[in-house]
């Protein structure tokens, strides 16, 4: 699967020895925590090959923005495994301390999907969310599996 | 890892000494070739673990070690509490008790081979394994949490089980001292419907043939004979010890300034064993134990009931259910005296050696039997404490080949569906939900688990017993 790129942003992962890293890249804060939950999705399956209009509600709040990367993907984590969805799209709102995002998503069904590996947690392994000269934005960290 | 700066003692012991904020040295356990193939972050890891407060003797690597979540996967490091010692929830890992138990079938590798497509059959339709499967059990939060305290005495309560099986799990099936109440609603939500699951990644379930037996002596005293069959199954404490790792983790990390604890690495989250968050942590990872433990006993049961679809009559007992994602509470001789260790073994497994009073009567003169993971088209090893390993690394040995490229590598050089066909011809049936998974999952993407074996065995650290290989892998 290769990276998607889109007009807000675009997703990544990256090697790790054990594990994969994700990365979202984008013009906005809020746009590239969107992007990593992409990469994070694609861990599992590739996101442009869902669809579903189930939706999830997240909150978050934590001290820096490098520790609500990590929260927000921890809570995408949670909502999979607990409810069983896999999302394919994210709008977040967010200003670094505080998050407030809607994921939509479908149904993880093993017998319709074809579901690769189960991220266990987001860890603070290569954690970075930075602002780049060309004001870019760049939300990483590796996921184990 | 270049290997400029490490002090060569012996054939497998390389020494990086004190230096800066390390309070202990580090300690490597491999062959030169294997730590030339190790990620030039074990060695940043397995130096920041030697600054931890408390730390005793070393921070130790073991052969298969490669770059982990502050400490490398593979790592072991002791802690005295009254020396000011930590608890890491990064030194245990986000998979709690991940380990490996291994049944006896007492079937020769030709009545296998005369069923296997359809013992593969059973075992997949019986076990449900990877992302998106789901188990036939429910617990609600009360059953959770006297599931917590159980482990797998629980399960064999329940009927997943006989009362034997236990004698040969570690701590007899039930790990004590869990704080069930010190678990989250989050957590527990996270497993009610995931006991007697195998998981995804790196997780598996084998039927494997022993195909070298290098010492008979301690083989027989395994029940483990040449071209005869075992089971192996490789899970933990899945969703439950994935959400415990996460939010203690967190709260490590940022609690630590306030214990005056300086993190080199926040990966490396720690508090004081004896603080608050220390002792919830530590009730909360003991009863991620039991359910690993309850979770392996469950699976035994559903692979016993596959087996007796084909094979009727076979009674699978238990070789031995080793953990290698834990911290453990154990005396050791330092320097002549006995001292009450907290013992993290991350990626590494207990090795206690023979006359420790916690093996099974039946293991009390050989040692304990260490279980080495390996890959569906390789081998997995079976290995024996030694008297020795409580000096050289706190009793303790490796977990598994290790890998040596990344998933993100693995998938660019291979296909699942061709990994699949090419082990079906050499005669390795593969069950599993994803071709993507195989191919990160692919063997080449892992070290060399003989050359991982031999060191642990060169080193002392555990004795060559037997090796194994497979027959048929159900793929988490």
């Amino acid at each position: 699967m290769e990276p998607q790129t889109l007009l807000s942003g675009r997703w990544e992962h990256f090697p790790h020895g054990a594990d994969i890293g994700v990365r979202g890249i984008a013009p906005t804060l809020a746009g590239a925590f969107e992007q990593a939950a992409l990469a994070l999705t694609a861990i599992v399956i590739d996101p442009a090959d869902l669809d579903g209009d189930e939706q999830v509600e997240i909150d978050c709040e934590a001290p820096d923005a490098e520790l609500l990367l990590v929260d927000w993907l921890n809570a995408i984590v949670y909502e999979m495994a607990t409810r069983r969805l896999i999302f394919g799209r994210f709008e977040v709102e967010t200003d670094g301390n505080r998050l407030r995002a809607k994921a939509f998503g479908r149904p993880m069904d093993a017998d319709q999907l074809e579901l690769a590996v189960e991220p266990k947690g987001a860890t603070y392994t290569a954690l970075s969310v930075a602002r780049g000269e060309d004001g870019v934005w760049t939300a990483q960290c590796v996921v184990d599996v | 890892m270049d290997t400029t700066g490490l002090q060569r003692i012996s054939e497998c012991e390389w020494r990086i000494p004190a230096s800066g904020k390390m309070r202990v040295p580090a300690v490597i356990y491999a062959t030169e070739a294997l730590i030339v193939d190790m990620d030039e972050k074990v060695r940043e890891q397995i130096v920041n673990v030697a600054t931890l407060p408390g730390i005793v003797s070393a921070a130790y690597c073991m052969p298969d070690a490669h770059w982990g979540y502050g400490f490398p996967i593979g790592g072991v490091a002791a802690f005295d509490p009254d020396e000011g010692g930590v608890i890491s929830a990064g030194g245990v890992g986000f998979d709690v008790s991940c380990g490996v138990r291994t049944l006896y079938t007492g079937l020769t590798v030709a009545e296998i081979e005369a069923k296997k497509a359809e013992l593969a059959d059973a075992l997949f339709r019986s076990v449900p394994a990877g992302l998106g499967s789901r188990g036939s059990i429910h617990l609600d939060v009360k059953a959770m949490r006297v599931m917590l305290d159980g482990g797998a005495r629980w399960a064999v309560d329940q009927g997943f089980g006989r009362e034997e099986d236990l004698e040969f799990v570690e701590e007899r099936g039930r790990m004590a001292g869990a704080r069930p109440d010190k678990v989250s609603d989050q957590a527990i939500k996270r497993q009610q419907d995931e006991m007697g699951t195998l998981g995804s990644g790196n997780h598996y379930l084998e039927v494997q043939r022993v195909a070298e037996v290098y010492d008979e002596d301690t083989a027989r005293v395994f029940r483990l004979a040449r071209d005869e069959a075992v089971v192996s199954i490789h899970c933990g404490s899945r969703g439950l010890g994935h959400q415990i790792g996460t939010e203690y983790l967190r709260e490590m990390a940022v609690s630590a300034a306030r214990y005056g604890i300086d993190l080199p690495d926040r990966e490396l989250a720690c508090a004081p064993i004896a603080s608050e968050v220390g002792q919830s942590y530590l009730g909360a990872m003991r009863a991620a134990i039991n359910c690993a433990l309850a979770n392996r006993q469950i699976i035994t049961h559903l692979v016993r009931e596959a087996f007796a679809s084909v094979f009727p009559g076979v009674e699978l007992p238990l070789v031995f259910d080793v953990s290698h994602n834990t911290c453990k509470v154990e005396r050791h001789n330092v320097d002549g005296k006995p001292r009450a260790l907290y013992v993290h073994r991350k990626g590494a497994t207990r090795a206690f050696g023979p006359g420790h009073a916690e093996l099974p009567a039946a293991y009390r003169e050989t040692g304990q039997p260490v279980i080495i993971g390996g890959t569906m088209g390789t081998a997995s090893h079976v290995l024996v404490g030694t008297g020795e390993s409580e000096a050289l690394a706190f009793s303790s040995s490796c977990h598994g080949a290790g890998r040596s490229m990344s998933r993100h590598e693995a998938l660019k050089r291979w296909q699942g569906k061709q990994i699949v066909e090419g082990l079906a011809e050499q005669g390795v049936i593969i069950r599993s939900r994803s071709y993507r998974g195989v191919a990160e999952e692919a063997p080449g993407a892992y070290k060399d688990v003989d050359a991982v074996a031999e060191a642990a065995h060169a080193s002392g650290l555990s004795r060559r017993v037997a090796k194994l290989t497979p027959l048929v892998c159900i793929k988490g």
